[in-house]
C-alpha cells in the first residue's frame, strides 16, 4: 500500500488528518474513518453531490471541486457543501414558451448579474458560467443550453455569486426549453410512433415471438449487420 | 502519467495503428464466444457463487455477496415498530428516485394518483445519472422494433421473458418521443434526424445520446419535472422492509432516516420497487461504475417478502472500466469510445478482437488477454489499451471534445489526454442483469399491490443486456408501471398492516441452520476504514 513517503496532511473541517496522497477527497475522508451519508452519490464525477470547497495552507485562494473528481495535495483545508440552497422556480413545460419573458419571470436575478465572473472561476466543470448566465438574459436560449450543458448541478458557482443567482437551474431551464420548442422536430420519430400505434408491426413482433429458439439462433447469427 | 512500462507499449500501439486501421477486426464464430465465455466470464467461476437456501429461489445460483445479504435477518427482527402510527399515507409509493423511479411517480401523478417517492440518497443520485453512451429506439426507416428484438434476444443469450422484451422494443420510440417532449435534449442534425450509432451487439445505428451525458440529461430532466409537479421527495431515507396487509398483498413499507436513523412508517396501496442495482456489493472483487446507494435493497425487500427473483446470478461486467489511474479505477469509460471508432489493443499493439462484440464477450476477452501476459501491469492489477487518437483520425479533430467530452473530462483531470494517447481499461461490475421477476404489467408475479421497474427487475433482457437498453427499460417500465400502480389503487382496500413475514423469514433462516447476526438491506457499502 502506500508508504510513509506518499503520506500528505489534509484538514477535514479543520482536523488534520494524515492520508496516503494519491488519494481523491472522497477517498480520504473514508481512510480517515468517516461514513459518508451526504456529499456522496455518483462517486464518478457526474451528480454533483460531493461539492467542496477547499484552501491550500498559505494559500490564500478559495477553490471550489466535486471531491470525487479532485486529489488530495499536502496542506488541504477541505470542507463539503452537501446542500446548497439554490433556488428552482416551478413551471409547467407544456405552458412555457421559449421567449426572453420567460427568464423575466422566472429568474428575474440573472438581470443583477454584475459580471465578476466569480461564478466561472468556481465552476467544477470548468464551464463558462457567466456566459450562459449572459446568454440566458438574452433569451439566446439554445446557446446557453449548448454552454451549460455539461452542469453536474454542484452549486459551487451559486455559492460564490454575489447576485444570488440559482445557475444551474436557468442552464436547465434553457436546456428543456431547447429540446421541446428549440431543436427541430423529428420526423422519423414522429412517424415510426405512429406506425407503432396504427398496429403496423403486431403480427410480424408476434411471429417473432413464437419461433422456436433454435430458429431465431439461426436468424441471429446470419442478420446482416448496418456498416 | 504513464510508467516506462506503458509508455514503450503505447509505442507498440501507435506503430500498428495504420495498419490496424486499414482493416476490421474478424468477429467471433458462435462456437469462438461459448468457449470465451466459459473460459473466462465471471458468471463462470465457481468460487464466486453461492446456493440459495431458503424462499421461492432455492437451491439456485447466486453471487455470494448477495447470497450473503439474502441470508441476513431483517434490520427490523426485535424491533418495536408501532404500524398504527403512520407516518405518509399515500395511493402510490415509489421507493427509488432514480430513472425509473421518476418515470413511474410522473405517470402516476399524470393519471391522478397521489403518489411519493422515497429514496436513499438525493433523487438523481442514482445510476442513471451515470449513463454515459445512450439509449435505444428503432425509429429509423431501415430499423425496425423487430430487428431491435432480435438484437436484444440474441445478445441476451435468448433468455429475455418475451412479453417483456416485446414491450421494451415497441414503446420504445413511444418513450424517446416522450422524453424529447419534456425536453431532453437528444443529438439531432440541422433537419432534425436523431445522430445514432451502433452499440455493441446492434445491427442496426439506433443508439440516440446526448452526448456522453445521456443519463444526465434523462434524469436531471426527470427530476426537474417530478419537482415541478410538487410530487414529495422524501431524500436521505430508505425503505428497510415492505409491509404487509392480513391478506399477504404488500401494504406499504418501513422507512430509515439515513441521518437520524429514525424508523417511519408508508401506508400504500401500491409500492413501485425502483432501487436500481447492485455494482456496490463489488461482486468477486471488481470495482464498479455504480453510484454509491447500489446494494440491491429492493432485492432484498422484495424476496424477503416472497418475491422470486431470476436470473439473479448473470452480471454485467462492462468491458471498458478504468485500469489506470488508480483515482478513478473502475470508472466507466462509455461504449461509445467504441461506437464511434476506438480499437482494444492489447501489450503488443494486436487488435485481438472486434471492438463491438457484446459486453460480456468483450469483458471475457480482456480477461484473457490479461490472464495470458498480453495486459500492460499497472499499481492495481492490469489492463488492455482503448485506442482513442482513432477517432481523431477517424472522424477529424475536435470530436472527442464534441461527442465525448465526460470522458476527455476525467482524464485531463489527471493529466491524460485522450485525443493523443490511448488509455487503460479493464473490465468493470457494471450492471445486475437479472432481478425480481415481473409480469407484462409490470407486478411481481405472487404478491398483491408489489410492482418493480428499471434495474430492478430481472428477465427483459435475459443474460446479458445490450448497451442503451437500461436506459430504455427505466423510461418504459417506470412509465407502466406508474400508470398500472395508479390504477390498481382505485380499487385497493387495505387490511391491517403486519410485518409477519420478517419473523417468518428468520424462521426459514434457522431451519435452514443459518445463524447469523449479519442484517440487510445493506444501504450504503462499508468503506470507512477502522484501525480498530
Ligand atoms: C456508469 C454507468 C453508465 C451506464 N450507461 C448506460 C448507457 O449508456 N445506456 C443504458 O441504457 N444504460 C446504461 N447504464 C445502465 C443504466 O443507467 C441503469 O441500469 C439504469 O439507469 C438504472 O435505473 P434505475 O432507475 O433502475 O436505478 P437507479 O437509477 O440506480 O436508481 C435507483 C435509486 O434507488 C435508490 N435506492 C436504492 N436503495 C434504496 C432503498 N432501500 N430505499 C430508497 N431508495 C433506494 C438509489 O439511491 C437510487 O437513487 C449505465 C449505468 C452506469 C452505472
Ligand atoms: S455551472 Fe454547474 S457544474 Fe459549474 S459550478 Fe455551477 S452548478 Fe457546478
Ligand atoms: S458570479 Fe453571479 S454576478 Fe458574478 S458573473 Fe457570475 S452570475 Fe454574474
Ligand atoms: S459524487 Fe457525484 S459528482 Fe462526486
Amino acid at each position: 500500500m502506500s508508504n510513509e513517503k506518499n503520506m500528505v496532511n489534509i484538514y477535514l473541517y479543520g482536523k488534520q488528518y494524515k492520508v496516503p496522497g494519491d488519494l481523491t477527497i472522497m477517498t480520504a475522508m473514508e481512510y480517515a474513518g468517516y461514513t459518508l451519508k451526504r456529499g456522496c452519490g455518483c462517486r464518478h464525477g457526474f451528480c454533483g453531490a460531493c461539492a467542496t470547497i477547499y484552501r491550500i495552507k498559505g494559500d490564500n485562494e478559495l477553490k471550489t471541486c466535486l471531491a470525487c473528481q479532485t486529489q488530495v495535495q499536502e496542506g488541504m483545508y477541505i470542507a463539503s457543501i452537501p446542500f446548497f440552497p439554490t433556488d428552482k422556480r416551478t413551471y409547467d413545460i407544456g405552458e412555457i414558451k421559449p421567449t426572453e419573458q420567460i427568464m423575466m419571470e422566472l429568474y428575474p436575478e440573472i438581470y443583477s448579474c454584475i459580471g465578476c465572473n466569480a461564478c466561472t472561476k468556481a465552476c467544477t466543470q470548468s464551464l463558462n458560467v457567466m456566459q450562459y448566465i449572459a446568454y440566458a438574459q438574452r433569451g439566446e436560449f439554445e446557446k446557453c443550453a449548448e454552454e451549460s450543458f455539461d452542469c453536474v448541478s454542484c452549486g459551487c458557482c451559486s455559492v460564490r455569486c454575489p447576485a444570488g443567482i440559482s445557475h444551474p437551474m436557468v442552464g436547465l431551464l434553457a436546456r428543456r426549453l431547447t429540446g421541446k420548442y428549440i431543436a427541430p422536430e423529428t420526423e422519423h420519430l414522429k412517424n415510426r410512433v405512429e406506425e407503432i400505434n396504427k398496429g403496423e408491426f403486431d403480427s410480424l413482433i408476434e411471429q417473432v415471438m413464437q419461433k422456436p429458439i433454435t430458429e431465431m439462433k439461426e436468424l441471429y447469427n446470419t442478420r446482416d449487420i448496418e456498416k | 502519467m504513464f510508467t516506462p512500462e506503458m509508455l514503450e507499449s503505447v509505442a507498440k500501439v501507435e506503430a500498428t495503428r495504420k495498419e490496424r486501421m486499414a482493416t476490421e477486426p474478424r468477429r467471433m464464430t458462435a462456437e469462438e464466444k461459448d468457449e470465451l465465455l466459459k473460459k473466462f466470464h465471471p458468471d463462470y467461476r465457481a468460487e464466486g457463487f453461492a446456493t440459495i437456501q431458503i424462499g421461492p429461489n432455492k437451491g439456485e445460483k447466486v453471487p455470494l455477496e448477495l447470497g450473503n445479504l439474502l441470508h441476513s435477518n431483517s434490520r427490523l427482527l426485535g424491533e418495536k415498530i408501532d404500524l398504527d402510527k403512520v407516518d405518509y399515507d399515500v395511493d402510490v409509493l415509489v421507493i427509488g428516485g432514480g430513472g425509473a423511479g421518476s418515470s413511474a411517480a410522473i405517470e402516476a401523478d399524470n393519471a391522478g394518483a397521489n403518489v411519493m417517492i422515497v429514496t436513499k440518497l438525493r433523487i438523481g443520485d442514482a445510476n442513471t445519472m451515470m449513463a454515459e453512451g445512450g439509449i435505444q429506439a428503432a425509429d429509423k426507416e431501415n430499423d425496425s422494433p423487430v430487428q431491435h428484438y432480435l438484437d436484444a434476444f440474441g445478445g441476451g443469450h435468448f433468455a429475455a421473458r418475451p412479453e417483456l422484451l416485446r414491450r421494451l422494443v415497441m414503446e420504445a420510440p413511444d418513450a424517446i418521443k416522450w422524453l424529447n417532449d419534456l425536453g431532453v435534449m437528444f443529438d439531432k442534425d440541422a433537419d432534425g434526424r436523431m445522430v445514432t450509432t451502433h452499440g455493441g451487439g446492434t445491427s442496426r445505428k439506433r443508439m440516440h445520446a446526448c452526448k456522453d451525458y445521456s443519463g444526465a440529461e434523462i434524469m436531471r430532466t426527470l427530476r426537474d419535472e417530478v419537482i415541478n409537479r410538487k410530487i414529495p421527495v422524501v431524500e436521505f431515507t430508505s425503505a428497510v422492509e415492505l409491509i404487509k396487509d392480513e391478506n399477504g398483498r404488500v401494504a406499504g413499507a418501513v422507512l430509515q432516516n439515513m441521518e437520524t436513523d429514525e424508523y417511519l412508517v408508508a401506508r400504500a396501496k401500491t409500492v413501485i420497487i425502483a432501487t436500481g442495482g447492485a455494482g456496490r456489493l463489488h461482486y468477486q472483487g471488481f470495482p464498479t461504475s455504480n453510484h454509491y446507494g447500489a446494494t440491491a435493497d429492493g432485492l432484498i425487500l422484495g424476496y424477503r417478502a416472497g418475491a422470486p427473483l431470476l436470473y439473479q446470478d448473470t452480471i454485467q461486467y462492462h468491458p471498458t472500466g478504468v485500469a489506470y489511474p488508480s483515482q478513478i479505477f473502475g470508472a466507466l469509460v462509455t461504449e461509445k469510445v467504441r461506437s464511434i471508432g476506438a480499437m482494444l489493443v492489447n501489450k503488443d499493439g494486436v487488435a485481438y478482437a472486434h471492438p463491438l462484440e457484446t459486453r460480456d464477450v468483450s469483458a471475457s476477452a480482456i480477461i484473457r488477454e490479461c490472464a495470458e501476459g498480453r495486459g500492460v501491469e499497472t499499481p492495481l492489477g492490469s489492463g488492455v489499451w482503448l485506442d482513442t487518437p482513432m477517432i481523431e483520425i477517424l472522424h477529424g479533430e475536435g470530436t472527442i471534445e464534441k461527442r465525448i467530452p465526460a470522458m476527455m473530462r476525467m482524464y485531463l483531470n489527471y493529466g491524460i489526454d485522450m485525443r493523443k494517447v490511448p488509455i487503460l481499461v479493464y473490465p468493470t461490475l457494471h450492471y445486475q442483469n437479472g432481478g425480481l421477476e415481473i409480469g407484462g404489467e409490470g407486478f411481481t408475479k405472487t404478491i398483491d399491490n408489489l410492482l418493480v421497474a428499471g434495474e430492478a427487475v430481472g428477465g427483459i433482457h435475459g443474460r446479458n443486456r445490450l448497451m442503451g437498453n437500461s436506459l430504455l427499460d427505466i423510461i418504459v417500465f417506470g412509465r407502466n408501471a406508474g400508470k398500472a400502480a395508479a390504477a390498481k389503487a382505485k380499487v385497493v382496500k387495505l387490511g391491517k398492516m403486519n410485518l409477519d413475514h420478517i419473523e417468518a423469514y428468520a424462521k426459514e433462516l434457522k431451519a435452514a441452520g443459518i445463524e447469523t447476526n449479519d442484517v440487510s438491506p445493506l444501504l450504503l457499502p462499508k468503506y470507512a476504514r477502522k484501525e480498530r
